[in-house]
């Protein structure tokens, strides 16, 4: 394969006044990281510790196999969006090796509300399921929650993608012949209770591991008995009387060893050929270093950037087999490999035309045929604007890329590294287009379309509006009018934005894109690609 | 003797091209001795049998041998010293010699004399000499009439106080008593001063009795600064008797020999001939046949005294073989066939400096406990002629609870003891044992020690090292507990591409790490190349008491380099350098540190093994709960094996039921004391009926 050849010389001024203008975006990320990773209050974490209990990560830890890498999901999930801090949504997901085999791990913070459900702490532990059913990866849930957070209610119980939906992924995830494995380590308390009791096998902890559908004061209020909580749904009852849990655990890494036991015992599908992520260690390294993604973003957004100077520092020994060169350049696609696996790359290098279109529902039928996971490198303003075009038939060729993307069968992975406007998201696959992951680099934006393009839009509705009723609209007013929504479509297009609410599976450094991509590419292994069949295209 | 005869044709014939008389020879030991001896047998054309126990049926020396017998359980006194069934094997498998290798029966004259009525040769001296020899006071009467030299004292019979008193003061104090019976240490005192007498002889007495069945003492000169010095005889059934130089076994830490070296540091030729002439006197005296060793005690002034003769081969004549050039085992079987020793006194000559290391599975910091278990790591230097490795055990081999703790012998020969010793200190430092904990370690330390090095050896060296308290251990284990967790992460799946990873934050591990004890949970992150490492100390309960107990540490870690099984770095501002192996056992991982001596430290006298536990493995039993205390069904107790106050462990039999036509065990569920038995033999129960209750151990 032809190595990209790249023109990037690290000593220009240029790359150095980029990459020092990633730097604090990247500390920045780092910092909320960091914050959000030591869970709830001081207070509450010393609490939870008092009572033998880990924090959900470090469970997660001990769980996973030694070395495993832990590709986590949405760390930014809940953001800033309720009045009260909640990191992570109070639940951490992601993948990792547990006994060579990579899962899905669903893990409550105790520590931040009690556990209990804000609407995007379903929302991620829905996406979980999500990822885990198109990969075909075992869940394993570790329980320690106070169920839907009350006040709202609303948001949590009642609509189809809500709390009850985890419960109907549980069946038919087990339905499919994906393992539902739960630990509960804490409290399980009404529609929770039904988290360990709809799995295929569970483990509760002694002292600390609870399931009733009405704790002790409901109880007491319901019918007057009194009762304990351990009498009521702890370990002893569940595992020797009720049959509600399978396993009896004196401690936590008692619990969490024999949850490994437990996957340990599962018997894989005849077809699998995956084996844990992360383990690959037969490829060639990028000829670039890694680290200078993080000087290839240009300061100024406007500047393009040459998206071949990306894939040579994501892909194995910067070799990429280019397809279609020469015909609607700014859309490159091509063939290439990611610590081993084999992947179709689809990169923005510019505006859509009609060419680029064509060429990359050509290049995604190919890949679909051949049964290559797609990698859609994110950069797009949109489709070509202007009378030339839309004669041309800009819309229907866009169709036609939509309609490829759309109907593709096999894994599709999605970075957005600069912006992610209108319909060129749908276009490059973005998160409506399902693929397995959608990543965003921190200098990334996310709109209908881009922030000065929306202000001047609205600002000329409004300015033709007051033509028509004879006022006019000074440049000072045009100005004062598009600042706030400038404002707006600079908060709501920030990555931290998109992440909080999940629209991204996560923020991920420039020069982590290769990693990511690989655990990404390694963990879709497990599950067969279908035949694709595509809708009608319109020619 | 039924031995074979000499032809005339045979006289003239080098030693080595005279064939032994013996087509089969059975060994009646183990390990590394019976490894030996298959070794000189096997060389020369002599077919092997081992002969082993229940517990050592995948051993080494059964490996080994050309046939192997089994003799019975692992209670040595129910194989390895069951005489019957060790003449019966040879019988069985047509040997004509028996070599008992040492311990077990080697010293047994009934043994001796029930090979000779079963025919078969006894590769040893004749029973007479070993009974002459067994009580070490008719051993001292008899050698003094030889005129061989024995420290004043008293060995007579009359066991009358005035008597011993009398005799005490006659010998002069400080003096040592000792039960006649005795050996390995039991019922010896140094008494003083003529005040102390009365008291320390009833404790003798009584410890004499207790132990040996056998309440005579005898009473000797201590000396102050006493070496152990002994000499190798050989005998054969012609009348000719010579020794082979004298072998220095003073590193010995309470009475068990540590370091054995030959010849002895500081002993002149003239000092060397004196005790080699009185050690063959000593042989000659007695009709001895065979290896033997007399055991001199000498004074640093040159003054030297009988203490006993060991009618075997030693575990130390190795050294002697390394500076001599002889095949010991050879020259045994040789004179058990009726040969003529190999050659004569004035034709040996002491080539070099040999010196021998004894490695045993004990715990140097913890009052040199044996210690047992799987060898899941056993490496060696290479052998080499200057390099002897002895040993009966091969990796993943057990060191059972039924014998010897001892591992293996490096014995190293160079031109003279100073190169020998650094040939030993290298050949220590390139012994890597995982597993039971050993004194590799330690003997490293040991000869590290200036007093060592510069040969100023007694058997008093040890004891004046400063004592290894289990107090130092717990201060110095930690740091190498970081390093070695710091290695394993640095390490492990060093070649994957994502190893440890996590998004957005450092590289991760945590893990419970064991020592001996109780789990620790140890959390390693991976800042830039540093570490930073913190140990919690694990509690398996739940009670707010023992969460009290545990403790955190912190450590950071830097100036790091892990290579292969190289590992340096600064650990709290100390540095810190060791060879780091590991191994997998099923899941858990088992990681032997190595300490290296830095130059501004002081040696360290034990290396380290830890556990990285699999989660998984964290298993206790996960039917503990005390609901299994019901009766699983109705049915009938047919057996009670507790009552109310007994201790019980977990897995422990309390109940039989029947029910069903099937017997049910109620085991225990936990360790715990009964506290109430709710049936009795015969009674019916219902099913879920409480049959009895726990409470927890005090």
């Amino acid at each position: 394969m032809p190595a990209i050849i790249s023109k990037i010389n690290r000593e220009l001024d240029a790359w150095i006044q980029n990459a020092s203008q990633m730097q604090p975006l990247l500390d920045d990320l780092q910092l909320q990281v960091q914050k959000v990773n030591q869970g709830g209050s001081e207070r509450a974490v010393s609490k939870h510790r008092s009572r033998n209990k880990l924090l959900p990560r470090e469970r997660i830890d001990l769980l996973l196999d030694e070395g495993s890498p832990f590709l986590e999901f949405s760390q930014l999930a809940a953001h800033e969006v309720y009045a009260d801090a909640v990191p992570s949504a109070g639940i951490v997901t992601g993948i990792g090796n547990i006994n060579s085999r990579p899962c899905v791990i669903v893990a409550n913070d105790a520590t931040v509300k009690g556990g209990t459900y804000y609407p995007l702490t379903v929302k991620k532990h829905l996406r979980a399921q999500e990822i885990a059913r198109q990969n075909r990866l075992p869940c394993l849930y570790l329980v320690d929650s106070g169920g839907a957070f009350l006040p709202l209610q609303d948001e949590v119980f009642p609509d189809r993608d809500h709390f009850g939906r985890i419960f109907f992924n549980q069946a038919t995830l087990s339905a499919e012949g994906i393992p539902q494995i739960a630990v509960v380590l804490g409290s399980c308390t009404a529609g929770g209770a039904y988290v360990p009791a709809m799995s295929d096998e569970s483990v509760i902890v002694k002292g600390n591991g609870t399931i009733f559908l009405g704790g002790p004061p409901l109880v007491k209020a319901a019918t007057g008995e009194v009762v304990s909580s351990e009498d009521l749904g702890g370990a002893d009852v569940h595992t020797s009387k009720s049959g509600v849990a399978d396993h009896f655990a004196e401690d936590e890494p008692q619990a969490l060893g024999l949850a490994r036991r437990i996957i340990g015992n599962l018997n894989r599908p005849p077809a699998a050929c995956a084996t844990s992520i992360g383990t690959a260690a037969n490829f060639d390294e990028p000829l670039y270093p890694v680290e200078e993604l993080n000087g290839i973003v240009p300061a100024d957004s406007r500047t393009p950037v040459d998206s071949r100077e990306i894939i040579a520092r994501i892909v194995d020994g910067s070799d990429f087999d280019e397809f279609k060169q020469r015909y609607g350049t700014t859309l490159i696609c091509g063939f290439a490999k990611i610590h081993g696996s084999a992947v179709g790359i689809v990169a923005n290098n510019g505006v859509l035309f009609s060419e680029s279109a064509l060429k990359g529902a050509h290049f995604i039928e190919l890949c679909a045929q051949r049964k290559i996971p797609l990698l859609f490198l994110q950069n797009i303003t949109g489709f070509m604007v202007g009378k030339q075009y839309e004669s041309g038939g800009i819309a229907k060729d866009g169709a036609k890329m939509v309609t490829a993307v759309a109907c593709a069968k096999v894994p599709k992975f999605t970075v957005i590294t600069g912006g992610s406007f209108g319909a060129g998201n749908y276009g490059m696959c973005g998160r409506a287009f399902d693929p397995r992951f959608v990543w965003m680099w921190p200098n990334a934006r996310i709109s209908v379309m881009g922030g000065e393009q929306a202000a001047g839009v609205l600002a000329q509705v409004k300015k033709d509006a007051m033509e028509i009723r004879g006022e006019t609209f000074s440049e000072a007013d045009e100005e004062s009018f598009k600042q706030p929504i400038l404002e707006q479509y600079e908060t709501q297009g920030h990555p931290y934005y998109a992440s909080a609410r999940l629209w991204d599976d996560g923020i991920i450094a420039p020069a982590d894109t290769r990693r990511v991509v690989a655990l990404g590419l390694q963990a879709a292994l497990d599950s067969p690609i279908e035949d694709t069949r595509f809708g009608v295209f319109r020619m | 003797m039924p031995h074979s005869q000499k032809t005339a044709a045979s006289e003239n014939q080098p030693e080595y091209l005279q064939p032994i008389g013996i087509d089969r020879l059975l060994i009646a030991n183990r390990g590394e001795i019976a490894c030996r001896v298959m070794h000189t047998a096997q060389r020369l054309g002599l077919q092997t049998v081992a002969v082993y126990s229940e517990a050592d049926a995948n051993a080494l020396h059964v490996r080994m041998a050309d046939a192997a017998v089994c003799i019975g359980p692992a209670a040595a006194t129910e194989s390895y010293l069951a005489i019957d069934r060790v003449i019966e094997a040879a019988l069985n498998t047509g040997c004509q010699a028996i070599h008992p290798g040492y311990g077990f029966l080697s010293e047994n004259a009934s043994f001796a004399r029930a090979c000779e009525r079963a025919g078969i040769i006894f590769v040893g001296p004749s029973a007479a000499a070993m009974d002459a020899m067994a009580s070490k006071s008719a051993a001292k009467a008899l050698m003094q009439e030889a005129g061989v030299p024995v420290l004043p004292g008293y060995h007579g019979e009359a066991q009358d106080h005035a008597t011993l008193k009398a005799a005490a003061d006659q010998t002069g104090y400080p003096l040592m008593l000792k039960a006649s019976a005795g050996g390995g240490g039991k019922g010896m005192r140094i008494v003083d001063s003529a005040a102390e007498f009365d008291d320390m002889l009833t404790s003798v007495k009584r410890e004499s009795a207790a132990s040996f069945g056998d309440d005579r003492v005898l009473i000797e000169r201590y000396l102050q600064r006493p070496r152990h010095i002994e000499i190798q005889v050989f005998s054969d059934t012609h009348g000719n008797h010579l020794h082979l130089f004298e072998r220095d076994c003073s590193v010995q830490r309470r009475h068990q020999k540590v370091l054995e070296e030959a010849p002895a540091p500081g002993l002149d030729d003239e000092q060397r001939k004196a005790m080699g002439d009185a050690a063959v006197n000593a042989a000659r005296s007695i009709n001895y046949r065979g290896a033997g060793t007399v055991e001199f005690i000498a004074d640093g002034d040159g003054e030297f005294f009988f203490m006993e003769m060991n009618t075997r081969l030693q575990v130390e004549h190795p050294v002697t073989e390394m500076i001599t050039g002889h095949d010991l085992v050879e020259w045994q079987l040789r004179v058990a066939s009726g040969q003529t020793l190999p050659c004569k006194q004035q034709d040996l000559a002491i080539n070099g400096h040999a010196i021998e290391a004894r490695i045993y599975a004990e715990d140097p910091l913890n009052q040199f406990l044996p210690d047992t278990g799987k060898l899941k790591k056993l490496q060696f230097p290479p052998p080499a002629t200057d390099l002897r490795v002895e040993t009966g055990v091969q990796e993943n081999d057990q060191v059972s609870v039924h014998y010897d703790p001892m591992i293996a012998k490096l014995v190293v020969h160079a031109a003279n003891r100073q190169l020998a010793l650094k040939k030993l200190q290298y050949a220590l430092a390139n012994t890597y044992i995982i597993g039971p904990v050993t004194n590799v370690q330690y003997l490293q330390y040991l000869i590290s020690q200036p007093d060592y090095a510069s040969g100023q050896l007694d058997t008093g060296f040890i004891e004046r090292l400063p004592d290894l308290t289990r107090q130092a251990e717990k201060q110095t284990r930690i740091p190498w507990l970081v390093l070695a967790a710091c290695w394993r992460q640095a390490t492990v799946h060093d070649g994957d591409a994502a190893s440890h990873w996590r998004l957005n934050s450092s590289a991760r591990d945590l893990a419970f790490w064991r020592t001996s004890g109780t789990p620790m949970l140890v959390s390693i992150q991976k800042v830039g190349e540093d570490y930073n490492v913190s140990i919690d100390h694990h509690t398996d309960t739940n009670t707010e008491a023992d969460r009290q107990k545990t403790s955190q540490s912190t450590h950071q870690v830097r100036n790091v380099m892990m290579k292969g099984s190289r590992a340096t770095a600064q650990i709290d501002g100390e540095n810190f350098q060791a060879k780091i192996y590991s191994t997998q056992d099923n899941t858990n991982t088992q990681i032997g540190v190595f300490p290296g001596n830095l130059p501004d430290a002081e040696p360290l006298a034990a290396s380290f093994s830890f556990e990285r536990l699999d989660t998984g493995t964290i298993i206790g039993n996960s039917g503990s709960s005390d609901a299994s205390l019901q009766a699983p069904m109705p049915g009938k107790i047919i057996a009670v094996e507790v009552e109310a106050g007994q201790k019980v462990k977990q897995g422990d039999t309390l109940m039989v039921l029947e029910a069903m036509k099937m017997e049910h065990s109620i085991n225990a569920p936990r360790d715990g004391v009964v506290d109430e038995v709710h049936f009795s033999e015969n009674d019916l129960v219902p099913a879920q009926a409480s049959l009895l209750t726990l409470n927890d151990p005090d």
